[in-house]
């Protein structure tokens, strides 16, 4: 039977033909469509390097089927900054140090887009270390790691105030 | 991960038709079943994936006042559904204390409740598991065992049931319901996970091929939305499994329990209804006296099943500390750690 899934990545829709159903989004991303930014660490669930958007969600790309995820919209790290310019996120780690390797930056800002699109953890630090529980630093760049997420909340905000007015 | 055959169902009656085969397995988020199939342990021949199946996503309110989730309802919409969290605050804690963000927006309600033990001898293809190989023996008896079961364990499995919302689940009287080959039926949820016994690999009542459906709780359980909590200890503070877990509700009368709710996660292969604890409870006076009752009777037939014995201790004092938060009162926002511990807020005000 041939095996195909239709995703749309980063704005742009494509259907990919599967000749195995054991293919994850994760490495149908970077072995098969060269994206390569999000990256695998354990490929088990408990890193978070995988971190990608499906349909507006935050997810372990290493957990999920292609197949599966048929129709699905998907957000990587390499559709987050907008022609040319940085995402606040991304600007935020840079302005905090919230890196030092940087394998687990691109989960760390794809969980730090979706954390902030959830809505739940606002400017408290203590909602915002638990709500990012689930991407590791083996650098343990945490501290730079929170205020960027923390900056990065107050500068959306501050620009979708502006928006509205 | 082995080969496997990609099945994808329009209806439930479908999937239960393809799920019936020999080595067929249900396909949710996958969140623990990839996991398992990626180290070996788990090699089903075919996988019916439900994930697109229609109408299991929803959170409905039954004319009864009761609420029916839906199996594919993802564990952190359910959390942050704001009525659902208003009426059964314990029950979003025990969700919010799980996991973490990425896998509580993939994980779904049905698979929460079918997910394996995070035994490590149950993970390790290389050791004897009488439960991922029946007769093949034991090795966490003997071997490192701190996190095993106190409770209802048998010679042949000493392993703990991971979930969180489970342990809400069975506190406040769920039921399960189960589409089948030959139809429908439901199960209460206290009812659902087996004792290992000689058999530790027959986990749930689930006959092959039957699939949850959809987990609903009774009106009756929402009474207890102004003192209910969820107490979870474990080795970090965020993102991992309870060493001992507590759900703890009361209906309160000025300072009389009229009604208590208790059940215990991380110390069996299910969630733990303490109803002798219960018992003692009612019509008694919410005070330190009668929860430390309460906790020497949820804990008298526990035995440690290796170099486990501080968990039985350990669960006492959750259980007073549960029910002290409890009598205290939901606070009207979850704290920052849900569920634990080092959360500050202790019932500052009540939550209806």
């Amino acid at each position: 039977m041939g095996l195909s899934t239709t995703l749309t990545i980063n704005g742009v829709a494509r259907t990919i033909a599967l000749d195995d159903p054991r293919v994850t989004l994760l490495d149908l991303l970077r072995e098969r469509l060269d994206l390569t930014g999000t990256k695998k660490g354990c490929d088990r669930g408990h890193c978070g390097a995988c971190t990608v958007i499906v349909d507006g969600r935050r997810i372990n790309s290493c957990l999920a089927l292609a197949m599966s995820l048929d129709g699905a919209e998907v957000l990587t790290i390499e559709g987050v900054a907008q022609g040319g310019r940085l995402h606040p996120v991304q600007e935020a780690f840079i302005a905090h140090d919230g890196l030092q390797c940087g394998y687990c930056t691109p989960g760390q800002i794809m969980s730090a887009v979706g954390l902030i699109d959830e809505g739940q953890a606002g400017d408290d630090p203590e909602r915002v270390r638990e709500c990012m529980s689930g991407n590791l630093c083996r650098c343990g760049a945490y501290q730079g790691i929170t205020a960027a997420v923390l900056d990065a909340t107050r500068a959306i905000a501050a620009a979708q105030r502006k928006e509205v007015a | 991960m082995n080969r496997f055959d990609y099945v994808r169902p329009a209806t439930v009656r479908e999937a239960v038709a393809a799920a019936a085969e020999p080595g067929a397995a249900y396909l949710a988020a996958g969140t623990n079943l990839l996991d398992l199939m990626k180290g070996g342990v788990s090699a089903p021949t075919r996988l019916v994936d439900v994930t697109h199946l229609p109408d299991l996503d929803r959170i409905e309110t039954l004319p009864d006042g009761g609420v029916r989730i839906g199996a594919l309802v993802r564990n952190a919409d359910l959390a942050h559904d704001h009525d659902f969290a208003r009426r059964f605050p314990a029950v979003a804690e025990t969700l919010l204390s799980g996991a973490s963000a990425q896998l509580r927006n993939a994980a779904t309600v049905g698979g929460n409740l079918v997910q394996r033990t995070r035994c490590a001898y149950f993970y390790d293809p290389a050791s004897a598991c009488n439960k991922r190989a029946p007769g093949a023996g034991c090795d966490a008896r003997g071997g490192d065992n701190r996190l095993h079961a106190i409770l209802g364990w048998s010679p042949s499995c000493i392993a703990t049931h991971p979930s969180d919302f489970c342990v809400a689940l069975a506190a406040l009287d769920a039921v399960v319901e189960i589409e089948g080959k030959s139809g429908p039926r439901e199960v209460a949820l206290e009812l659902f996970h087996l004792l290992p016994g000689d058999t530790p690999d027959h986990e749930t009542v689930l006959a092959p091929g039957e699939m949850i459906v959809a987990v609903r709780l009774p009106a009756q359980a929402a009474q207890f939305a102004a003192h209910a909590r969820y107490l979870k200890v474990r080795d970090r503070t965020s993102y991992a499994f309870a060493l001992v877990s507590a759900t703890a509700a009361l209906r309160l009368d000025g300072d009389v329990i009229v009604e208590a709710r208790l059940a215990l996660g991380g110390v069996a292969a299910k969630p733990w209804r303490a109803r002798k604890a219960e018992q003692l409870l009612r019509g008694a006076r919410a005070d330190a006296a009668a929860f430390a009752r309460a906790a020497e009777a949820a804990l008298v037939d526990a035995k440690p099943s290796g170099d486990n014995a501080f968990k039985i201790e350990l669960a006492r004092r959750v259980i007073v500390r549960a029910l002290t938060l409890a009598a205290a009162g939901t606070p009207d926002r979850l704290p920052a750690l849900p569920g634990s511990p080092f959360a500050v807020t202790s019932g500052v005000s009540v939550h209806v």
